[in-house]
């Protein structure tokens, strides 16, 4: 006996569950299929690219280069502490930690003095990030500037 | 030969010349290039060792004798010299003390009329090594930076002023600070006035009860110092910048700072302070009342760390101490407090739900670093306080309280996206084990079919 | 009849109706131990997540010392959902680990490496000590503390053996001591290495299964029921594979697996490293042993035992293959339960203490 004739002979022994097992399988599709989206759903949104697309908090963007002419200071982000970017009178780009060694505020480029300075307590910092006046007792951390293109690119170590 | 004649002594500092000491006590510099030639020309290798060999042991029969000597009196300066800085410069005991260090015999060696001084009394030790230290050409030669005003200065401190004036040799003269025989560079943390030994050389002195009495002076600056912030950033932190005694009160011209120059002596670390004090209220008021500036609030000796608790209108604040309720500055003193403790209640409220956010598992480390933004600026109103001015407060405490805000908010958003987790899991789960049951009865549903089959069959 | 003919040009080329055939024939053994059947299926099936979650998670992240701390974290915050695929992966790795132990236990007890299972179960044995390897590397990859300090202790445990030791050492770390070298090492070994040989390995052993079919325990071989392979017992199968996902996803979202602190290989060691649970019976051990034991250093005499019952563990159904003899029966059952009391044991005592 062929497997269809089999069922075939199985199913009208039965006929009362047919409309229950319909019942049953379509459940199971829906469901079946209903879990799978909800598997799959986050997979998909786990490969759309993220808002930010890159991890990389040891080198970031500080900053455009329109955003800070010669003889200024930014502020950005770098991982989880605040960095300072300064162009230079003279053009050149540096870039430091820029939490006060004496008190952890976050300092800011003076352009009078052509200084880092901590409005805190009146640290003063050179640019090359030693401490020169007031009350820090440790220079600021230095990081690596390098431009790329319109970026400008800070990396630490 | 003339090299015997020549004797000379190469000076690791000044490089090429060669000191040369002609009996007299002016020091003279010859360069003796020219004998150096002619030894190489005329002495055997051998005999040129011999000979640099001799030279680099300068005779001194001072210190041959004096160090045999019993008495330890006499003893201790020839053992101490070695590691005196006027030893590692060239110098030795006659370039102080006079005499012949070429002569065997005593007699000789400690002949006046070869210009022998022995040990100055303590009237004239200032001007003793003032004969060097306050000659700015000689000591130009050893180091161009080296200030040469410390006697003059000294004579302006009370300890020269005393011993000046009054002839008394109980007081500080140079080498009760920088000891004798073995003084050392105060860059040398050995020496006796290296930054962190400071405050322990004048409490020699200053911290005996007994000594000072006839000064009428106390004796607890030091054990005041010890307690203070200043003490423990120099001793505890090791931070060598923190100040100790001679900070304040000038290390040649040691002085108690004036009323009038307290301000400025505490202003040379806490110049923004300092700064903002100028242009407050207070400025005038303390003039007038010839109060002392930073002093009154912070103390001198025994300065504690500032707290928040130090200003404000309850008992126990300073501004109560001057202000009384329905002033100007009581009301100012109020609402400044006011605004810090706002501040400070706003970011303990953020860091505490940034931190239940963190407990629960959520990454939350962004928040927390832009929760910088707020404690920055609550250091920063601590110091801005010393303007007196209410405005001037809540330049940076508005901000903060805006950055405390947004930590907030974000310990807010983290606790929701929690909530949305669970809520997402809870129908997942309903969806997976909807799908569980549906297989299990799907399971049944076979097995009695294929059991009703195999009956049947 | 279009698909007919697909269905057909197909199966001459895939031999698609033999294999249906097979599975169609193929039935799996009913008896009180039924259950511990599953327990293979359950790693396999984990194994399958670890390898999904895997391949997920390489899409974001960075094999350095600088970066991959950095990438794990920007996975969990600013990836849609990486909370959850590292979580589950995470935790996946865990359970995958637990339910191969339990397979492995129910094997030995039951016996099912009789001959002519031997292969089955060596190849089973070296999957336990990849599986091992893949929790071990895999756990230094985010770079943090904990992960840092413990593959330090780790990796001077493996150092203390006599003359192979330090050279071990060395390949492990990638040099002498714990660096951004052996991050990238241990990130090779755990996306390439480990998972090809577990390929091939898996391979085998799961091949063997269908060669030589369900083991049945003695004590049920003359009586005892079949059931069909396809659908009912995988169909038991995947209920157990959908509750699987049902109990990741929850783990995942009321445990986040915690990322911890950056690792600063400058940094003092914290207080209470511990390795992950699975090494905390030898850990302790290793804790408690004493310092010199009949004159030999106690460290190196607890890795030397621990090796060879390893070694033991290999050749287990080389030794235990006759079932008529009831004596070896008994040791290995004694020694079986031991090792197991041991092992619960002492992770208990490494987890209480400090």
């Amino acid at each position: 006996m062929n497997p269809d004739a089999r069922r075939a002979k199985v199913d009208s022994a039965l006929p009362a569950s047919q409309p229950r097992r319909r019942f049953l399988d379509y459940l199971l599709g829906t469901s079946a299929v209903a879990t799978l989206a909800a598997i799959f759903y986050p997979i998909f949104k786990f490969m759309s690219p993220p808002q930010i697309v890159e991890s990389t908090e040891n080198s970031v963007v500080a900053a455009k280069l329109s955003e800070v002419p010669p003889n200024s200071g930014k502020i950005f982000k770098f991982g989880n502490k605040p960095g300072i970017l300064v162009h230079t009178a003279s053009g050149e780009f540096k870039a430091f930690s820029a939490v006060c060694t004496h008190l952890e505020c976050i300092v800011q480029y003076r352009d009078d003095t052509k200084q880092i300075w901590c409005a805190c307590h009146n640290g003063q910092y050179n640019l090359s990030g030693k401490n020169i006046g007031g009350p820090p007792p440790r220079p600021l951390e230095e990081y690596k500037v390098n431009t790329r293109g319109d970026d400008v690119v800070v990396t630490r170590g | 030969m003339k090299i015997e004649n020549c004797k000379f002594q190469i000076d690791p500092v000044v490089s090429g010349v060669r000191l040369l000491k002609d009996g007299s006590r002016n020091l003279q510099f010859r360069v003796c290039n020219f004998q150096f030639a002619m030894a190489f020309l005329i002495a055997s290798f051998l005999l040129l060792v011999l000979a640099n060999a001799a030279f680099a042991q300068k005779k001194s029969s001072c210190i041959e004798c004096h160090i045999k000597l019993d008495d330890t009196r006499l003893s201790a300066p020839a053992k101490l010299f070695d590691n005196d800085i006027h030893k590692s410069r060239g110098l030795s005991c006659n370039d102080c003390h006079g005499g012949d260090p070429n002569a065997d015999k005593k007699e000789d060696a400690k002949n006046p009329s070869k210009g022998y001084l022995g040990k100055p009394k303590t009237l004239d030790i200032p001007a003793y090594c003032g004969k060097c230290h306050s000659d700015a050409n000689l000591m130009k030669r050893f180091n161009p930076s080296l200030r040469v005003d410390q006697e003059r200065e000294y004579y302006t401190s009370v300890h020269g002023r005393l011993l000046k004036e009054k002839s008394e040799t109980r007081v500080a003269t140079c080498i009760s600070c920088h000891s004798v025989h073995g003084i050392r560079a105060p860059s040398d943390p050995l020496s006796s006035v290296y930054p962190s030994n400071v405050a322990t050389t004048c409490a020699k002195c200053h911290a005996s009860a007994d000594y000072m009495k006839p000064f009428g002076i106390p004796s607890d600056q030091f054990d005041k110092y010890k307690t203070s912030v200043h003490a423990k950033a120099l001793y505890d932190k090791q931070d060598l910048s923190a100040p100790t005694c001679n900070d304040c009160h000038g290390n040649h011209g040691a002085t108690p700072p004036g009323i009038a120059s307290v301000a400025n002596v505490c202003g040379q670390c806490h110049s923004r302070q300092a700064e903002l004090f100028q242009t407050s209220p207070h400025k005038k008021a303390f003039d007038d009342k010839q109060l002392a500036e930073c002093i009154t609030c912070h103390s001198n000796h025994a300065i504690i760390k500032p707290n928040d608790q130090m200003i404000g209108t309850q008992q126990g604040t300073l501004c109560v101490n001057c202000h009384s309720n329905g002033d100007k500055g009581f009301i100012a003193a109020g609402m400044m407090r006011s605004r810090i403790d706002e501040l400070i209640a706003s970011i303990d409220k953020s860091t505490a739900i940034l931190k239940d956010a963190e407990q629960k598992g959520m990454e939350v480390s962004k928040p927390k670093f832009e929760l910088k933004g707020a404690t920055d600026a609550l250091t920063h109103a601590r110091v801005l306080i010393h303007s007196s001015s209410t405005a001037e407060v809540d330049k940076v405490v508005a901000p903060g309280l805006d950055a405390a805000a947004k930590g907030y908010q974000a310990g807010l958003a983290a606790l929701g996206e929690r909530r949305f987790r669970r809520e997402g899991l809870v129908v997942s789960l309903v969806f997976i084990l909807f799908l569980a049951l549906l297989v299990y009865l799907k399971i049944r549903q076979i097995e009695s079919r294929s059991a009703s089959a195999s009956n049947k069959g | 009849m279009r698909i007919n003919d697909l269905t057909n040009w197909l199966d001459e080329r895939l031999a698609i109706s033999t294999l249906m055939h097979l599975a169609d024939k193929k039935e799996v053994p009913v008896h009180r131990h039924s259950i511990w059947y599953y327990f293979g299926g359950m790693t396999l099936f984990l194994f399958c997540v670890q390898v999904a979650t895997g391949i997920l998670l390489l899409l974001y992240y960075r094999p350095s010392a600088e970066n991959a701390f950095e990438s794990v974290q920007f996975i969990i915050t600013e990836v849609k959902f990486g909370w959850l695929i590292r979580s589950i992966h995470s935790w996946s790795a865990n359970l995958m680990i637990a339910t191969l132990f339990i397979h492995m236990f129910s094997v030995f007890f039951l016996r099912s490496y009789y001959p002519p299972r031997e292969i089955t179960w060596v190849s089973g044995a070296f999957l336990l000590i990849i599986v091992i390897c893949f929790g071990f590397s895999g756990y230094l990859l985010p770079w943090n503390k904990l992960a840092f300090f413990a593959t330090k202790v780790g990796t001077e445990i493996a150092g203390v053996v006599p003359i192979v030791g330090r050279p071990i050492l060395r390949f492990l770390r990638g040099g002498d001591d714990v660096t951004g070298a052996t991050l990238t090492r241990f990130f090779g070994f755990h996306v390439a290495v480990l998972p090809a040989t577990a390929t091939v390995f898996i391979g085998v052993h799961v091949a063997l299964v269908q060669l030589h079919g369900m083991h049945v325990p003695k004590k049920y071989e003359d009586s005892y029921q079949r059931m069909k392979f396809f659908p009912n017992f995988i169909l038991r199968d995947a209920i157990g594979w959908i509750l699987a996902i049902g109990v990741l996803a929850a783990l995942a979202a009321l445990f986040p697996w915690e990322l911890g602190e950056k690792a600063d290989p400058f940094a003092p060691a914290p207080a209470g490293i511990k390795p992950e649970w699975y090494f905390l019976f030898m850990f302790q051990t290793l804790k408690w042993i004493p310092a010199k034991v009949l004159g030999m250093d106690g460290e190196v005499l607890g890795i030397m035992a621990f090796n060879l019952i390893a070694l033991l563990l290999f050749i287990v159904p080389f030794i235990d293959r006759d079932p008529e003899n009831r004596r070896r029966h008994l040791i290995f059952n004694i020694c079986g339960v031991v090792a197991l009391m041991y092992i619960v044991v002492m992770t208990i005592v490494g987890y209480v203490a400090k």
